[in-house]
């Protein structure tokens, strides 16, 4: 049964190389769609874990909608290779270093935790995450953060158009 | 054989450090941006992670929010990047220093 | 029993017209008139010395066994088991003292209505003199060290006051600080000599100390006693002008003469000799401190008489003369006659307070000259100021039987065959009596006879007017008379002023060395012997300046360096400013000024001030502008922490 290994390994490596793409390439549009790349992969990552809805959310809001508005962005800025200007010396010389140390603190960190009870197959173990009973603990218990979420997204939405208008 | 989950948050760490590395080291505003979207997927990742682990539906819940809000930001984010390169002519984010003393 | 029970009247009174006098004369200005200056300063101390006069008539009537009277008024200060109250008390020195200090303190008054009347400030001059009455009135009234002390201080401040009386003239205004300066030295032995009364003793009243003083015996060595006496005594050397802080008292004399008459003459000085005469059953303990004691009066004595007879400002010939004349007193305290240093007190006041006030009424009448050197032939011109400065230097002559012979022969017979007697300071004294009927003699030759040097078409000499002379008659009688009480001694008989000293003092004559009372015949001799030194005094000054005009001066050049130093006061205050005052301002200057002042505490304000804004300036360079600095930062404190909850704390999920 090393199926879900092999998927797993796949799945993070993908995620990893997608992030250090996010880096590395000097174009934004590369940049965004190494994002996706990452996106994609994580959700494949969420279907091993048993969170199937959630995986569907990823890619159709996050994937599909986040960063088609980026793309969206992206060209309509007609966003090219940055400039290489170079004013801050402290995120140069400390920043990056650090950057990287909190990545290994995390990962080390995270890695030697004991999260608790069992493990992930995706197969077989009757999910408590079953979309049933997401919804109707969101429509319960989290009625609240809902529908003041539903408020978010609206100021958002009002947000952007006022901020992004052209002064007229 | 079964993944430990501990691998899972490995790589939440390593995708939100990666992210903390971008946003230093990029210079274009909407590839920050990005970065900040790749740190929130790394956390989501720890969420649905502990889920499983503890068999518990609150992590679905927060992702679910997570990313909703995510969304919300990303909105009026990119409208702001939209009225700065507007303003600065430039998608520099060292260019943005007006608060500087 | 009037006064006696409310002593603090006596006080009070000029201490209203003090008030008075100050508080309505400088708003009210021309309005307030002389007259009414007059009416209540000179009002004010007379109604005291009637209110004197009273209490003296009513302690005489009182049995032995009330004396001395205590009348404690109010608690001033507790703390703890410390008490002092506003306590007067009265006994027999008391009542010398009141009758001296009022007495004297009306005539100076009186003389001083006449004396002022053309000089600015008058009411402020009479407000300062009965400013002065009061404190020395609190001075000699006080029943504890403590209102000693008030009264004490009280006189030097008024002293300040009248010597810069004329103040826009630089000389009376620096005289007036070097007064007051010279006795604070001073003061400082006598403060901590209060201290150390109390911490002996536990109290600081008069009559609570003598009992509590009674079991100590005559001590040998420096004991505690020993040291109370002296850092009192040097109270008394500052306020009384004895070496070396006799300085000040020469340059007072820039002060208005009825101030040199009463301050510098009659009371203030005096307060030293006063205080060492009450504390005398601590003295009869502290042997080692009347002998010095008495060595610094003799020796003053001694110095001071040589340098009066080269000066030539007639007020500083007196200044000088007072200065010895105080020695005097302090040596017959310190040879345990304390009566007999009474007695030269009250016969002092009465003859140096006529010497001032008629060198005041010569001064008045050659329009303010007070160079000797530029008067002469005055006799006939100012016959009554004449006739009384006479009688008054017959009187610090010593020639019987004026004042001055009793009182000045006490203390040179007790010198030689005392119970302390000391045959070198009886020596020092002879010779300075001798030096002093010299100069003395000197100044009269000089001022009232010889040659006129003066140009009459400048100097119009007039006799002063009735008010001033008045007070010159009355003490030129004082001068006369005022030695009799002593008088029946000449004839084995009983001396009454020191009789009725006698139960302030007797304790400690008790505590005297036994010695054999020497033969009446020998004191007689004696008493001849002194009169002998006054003469020849006066027969030396005549031979030097009645004679040939030129003698002085072939004399001065014959002594050469000599005269020249003596002149020169031995160059006493030169000495001081180059070792004392100049160092002191140079030490001020640079290190307490420049070091201190601007270094180190402007240093450490405008020092924190430059920090804080330093600071600043670097804290500044954070707010860069640049958001990923700000991400930079956030890293930071982001490793920073997780590097806390894994590392130190040990957290893990």
């Amino acid at each position: 049964m090393i199926a879900p290994l092999i998927v797993f390994f796949a799945c993070a490596i993908l995620a990893v190389l997608g992030a250090i793409l996010l880096i590395i390439v000097r174009e934004p549009i590369h940049s965004a769609l190494s994002l996706v790349v990452v996106m994609v992969s994580l959700a494949i990552l969420y279907l091993l874990l048993g969170a199937p809805f959630v995986a569907a959310v990823q890619i159709l809001v996050y994937a599909g909608a986040i960063m088609v508005l980026f793309v969206f962005v992206i060209m309509l800025l007609n966003a090219g290779e940055e400039e290489r200007t170079d004013w801050s010396k402290i995120a140069k010389w400390i920043g990056l270093p650090l950057g990287f140390v909190l990545l290994l603190e995390i990962a080390h960190w995270l890695f030697h935790s004991e999260p608790g009870t069992a493990v992930a197959n995706g197969v077989a173990a009757p999910p408590p995450a079953s979309t049933f009973a997401l919804s109707t603990a969101l429509f319960r218990q989290y009625l609240l953060p809902f529908e003041a979420t539903s408020i978010l997204i609206l100021i958002a939405i009002l947000g952007a158009l006022v901020l992004a208008r052209k002064d007229q | 054989m079964s993944i430990p989950v501990s691998y899972y948050l490995a790589l939440s760490g390593i995708l939100f450090g990666l992210g903390v590395v971008a946003f230093v080291f990029k210079r274009n505003i909407i590839t920050i941006f990005m970065a900040i979207e790749l740190m929130l997927n790394a956390v989501n990742l720890a969420f649905v992670a502990f889920a499983r682990a503890h068999n518990q539906l609150d992590g679905l819940i927060f992702v679910f929010f997570v990313i909703v809000v995510a969304a919300a930001e990303a909105a009026v984010g990119l409208a702001i990047v939209l009225a700065l390169a507007h303003t600065r002519q430039s998608l520099n984010v060292d260019r943005v220093n007006l608060l500087k003393f | 029993m009037l006064i006696l029970n409310h002593l603090w009247i006596i006080m009070l009174l000029p201490l209203l017209g003090s008030a008075t006098n100050g508080l309505l004369g400088l708003p009210l200005g021309e309005r307030w008139s002389k007259a009414a200056v007059n009416a209540v300063g000179v009002g004010s101390v007379a109604l005291s010395f009637l209110c004197v006069c009273e209490a003296v008539r009513e302690f005489a009537a009182l049995p032995a066994s009330q004396v001395p009277v205590i009348r404690d008024y109010f608690t001033w200060m507790t703390a703890g088991p410390f008490r002092a109250g506003f306590t007067l008390q009265v006994d027999q020195l008391t009542i010398v003292m009141l009758l001296v200090v009022t007495g004297v303190g009306l005539l100076v008054h009186i003389f001083s209505v006449g004396y002022m009347a053309h000089e600015g400030g008058y009411y402020r001059f009479f407000s300062y003199l009965n400013l002065f009455v009061f404190f020395m009135l609190t001075l000699v009234l006080g029943g504890n060290l403590l209102v000693t002390f008030v009264g004490w201080e009280g006189v030097g401040l008024c002293s300040y006051l009248l010597i810069g009386f004329w103040f826009l003239k630089k000389s009376a205004a620096d005289a007036g600080k070097k007064a007051f300066i010279t006795t604070r030295i001073g003061d400082m032995g006598f403060m901590i000599g209060i201290l150390l009364v109390f911490a002996t003793f536990r109290t600081v009243d008069y009559g609570a100390i003598f009992q509590a003083a009674a079991p100590y015996p005559v001590e040998t060595h420096v004991g505690v006693i020993t040291a109370i006496c002296l850092l009192l005594f040097a109270g008394a050397v500052g306020k009384s002008a004895q070496l070396p802080l006799y300085v000040w008292l020469p340059d007072a004399m820039e002060g208005p003469t009825p101030v040199s008459a009463l301050i510098h003459a009659a009371t203030m000085v005096t307060a030293g000799v006063y205080i060492v005469a009450r504390m005398n059953p601590l003295f009869a303990r502290a042997p080692i401190a009347m002998l010095v004691v008495a060595i610094v009066g003799a020796v003053t004595a001694f110095y001071s008489a040589t340098i009066g007879m080269a000066q030539t400002d007639i007020k500083k010939v007196l200044a000088y003369s007072t200065i010895s004349q105080l020695g005097y007193m302090f040596l017959a305290c310190g040879v345990g006659a304390y009566a007999s240093g009474i007695f030269h007190l009250m016969t002092h006041a009465f003859f140096k307070g006529l010497l001032f006030l008629a060198a005041g009424s010569v001064i008045h009448a050659m329009g303010g000259e007070q160079d000797m050197l530029k008067m002469g032939g005055l006799w006939k011109k100012i016959p009554v100021t004449a006739w009384t400065m006479l009688i008054a230097t017959f009187a610090i002559a010593g020639i019987p039987p004026f004042a001055g012979f009793f009182s000045k022969d006490e203390i040179l017979w007790a010198a030689y065959s005392g119970p302390y007697a000391n045959k070198a300071l009886w020596a020092l004294g002879f010779v300075a009596a001798l030096l002093t009927s010299f100069y003395m003699f000197r100044l009269i030759f000089l001022t009232f006879f010889g040659q006129q040097r003066y140009d009459e078409h400048h100097v119009h000499v007039h006799e002063s007017p009735w008010i001033m002379l008045g007070p010159l008659c009355v003490l030129a009688v004082l001068s006369t008379v005022g030695g009799w009480f002593a008088a029946p001694k000449l004839w084995d008989g009983p001396d009454y002023f020191a009789n009725y000293l006698n139960p302030v003092f007797a304790g400690s004559a008790a505590l005297a060395p036994q010695i054999v009372e020497p033969s009446h015949t020998l004191e007689l001799y004696f008493s001849g012997f002194a009169v002998l030194a006054g003469l020849v005094g006066l027969a030396i000054a005549w031979f030097v300046y009645l004679g040939d005009p030129e003698r002085p001066k072939r004399l001065a050049k014959s002594l050469g360096g000599l005269y020249r130093l003596v002149y020169g006061k031995y160059f006493v205050d030169e000495i001081y400013s180059t070792v004392i005052v100049k160092p002191l301002i140079w030490g001020s200057e640079h290190i307490l000024w420049h070091v201190v002042d601007e270094g180190m505490i402007d240093g450490t304000v405008n020092g924190t001030a430059d920090v804080a804004r330093a600071a600043g300036a670097q804290a500044r360079k954070l707010q860069s502008g640049n958001a990923r600095s700000y991400a930079t930062w956030v890293i930071i404190g982001a490793v920073g922490f997780t590097a806390l909850l894994l590392g130190i704390l040990g957290m893990r999920p």
